[in-house]
């Protein structure tokens, strides 16, 4: 399930039309072809934000092998993704191309071990999280 | 248009508040935790009221899920995430929960 017909009022008009269309194809290409995906700023080594930094660490607490995307690197990306999603803010989880949330809801469910078990479905290892 | 005169805090409580109709609501200005970090490339600087936490209790929550509770809250939100609201922190419950 992918969130990805929601075009929203707030796009500049750089972002409309072939070029997003184009972005778009490329996040659903890299979400096809890695089971966990991690759209972030900077790279899993160097996050460059706190948030996507926190979601580094729960999914390497976790064990779980991830791709991440820096969207610091590309603007169109940085733009497209929110589009894609319908989601305003980085960082971005996906699982098996379905959209988890951004780190409040990685970091609830982690706690929860929701996310260990969304994770154990869609056939990605992942330890059981340190309770307490 | 107030739009101005109004400190984001204040609009990001009357948004919620209008949207949502919270039995409990706490907007909590955490600006200055990240007056110093990163200024990202293209976007807003970390200048004034950026980062925010958001504690929301509200009956329009029962039975919706975790992303389908933070896309109501970004919804009414939308014109704040476009002009300078950086990052939004978010605890979203339905009420008993």
């Amino acid at each position: 399930m992918i969130y990805n017909s929601h075009a929203r009022g707030t796009l500049n008009s750089a972002m409309k039309g072939s070029a997003m269309a184009s972005i778009h194809d490329q996040i659903q290409n890299v979400i096809n072809e890695n089971a966990v995906v991690l759209f972030m700023k900077g790279t899993p080594q160097a996050p460059q934000c706190g948030f996507s930094g926190q979601v580094v660490q729960i999914l390497n607490h976790l064990g779980v092998p991830f791709k991440g995307v820096n969207v610091l690197a590309d603007g169109e990306l940085r733009e497209g993704i929110k589009s894609f999603s319908n989601w305003p803010t980085i960082p971005q989880l996906y699982v098996k191309g379905e959209f988890v949330g951004g780190c409040d809801i990685v970091r609830e469910m982690f706690q929860s071990g929701e996310l260990t078990d969304q994770l154990g479905k869609a056939g990605v290892p992942a330890a059981q999280p340190a309770r307490g | 248009m107030n739009h101005r005169a109004e400190s984001a805090k204040e609009r990001i409580t009357a948004a919620l508040k209008s949207a949502l109709t919270p039995v409990s609501l706490e907007v909590i200005d955490d600006s200055h935790r990240h007056a110093d970090h990163f200024v990202h490339p293209g976007g807003a600087g970390h200048q004034g009221e950026t980062h925010f936490t958001v504690k929301i209790v509200s009956p329009a929550f029962i039975g919706k899920s975790r992303v389908e509770r933070h896309r109501a809250i970004n919804e009414a939100l939308a014109r704040e995430l476009a002009t300078g609201l950086h990052a939004l922190a978010i605890h979203a419950k339905a009420p008993g929960e």
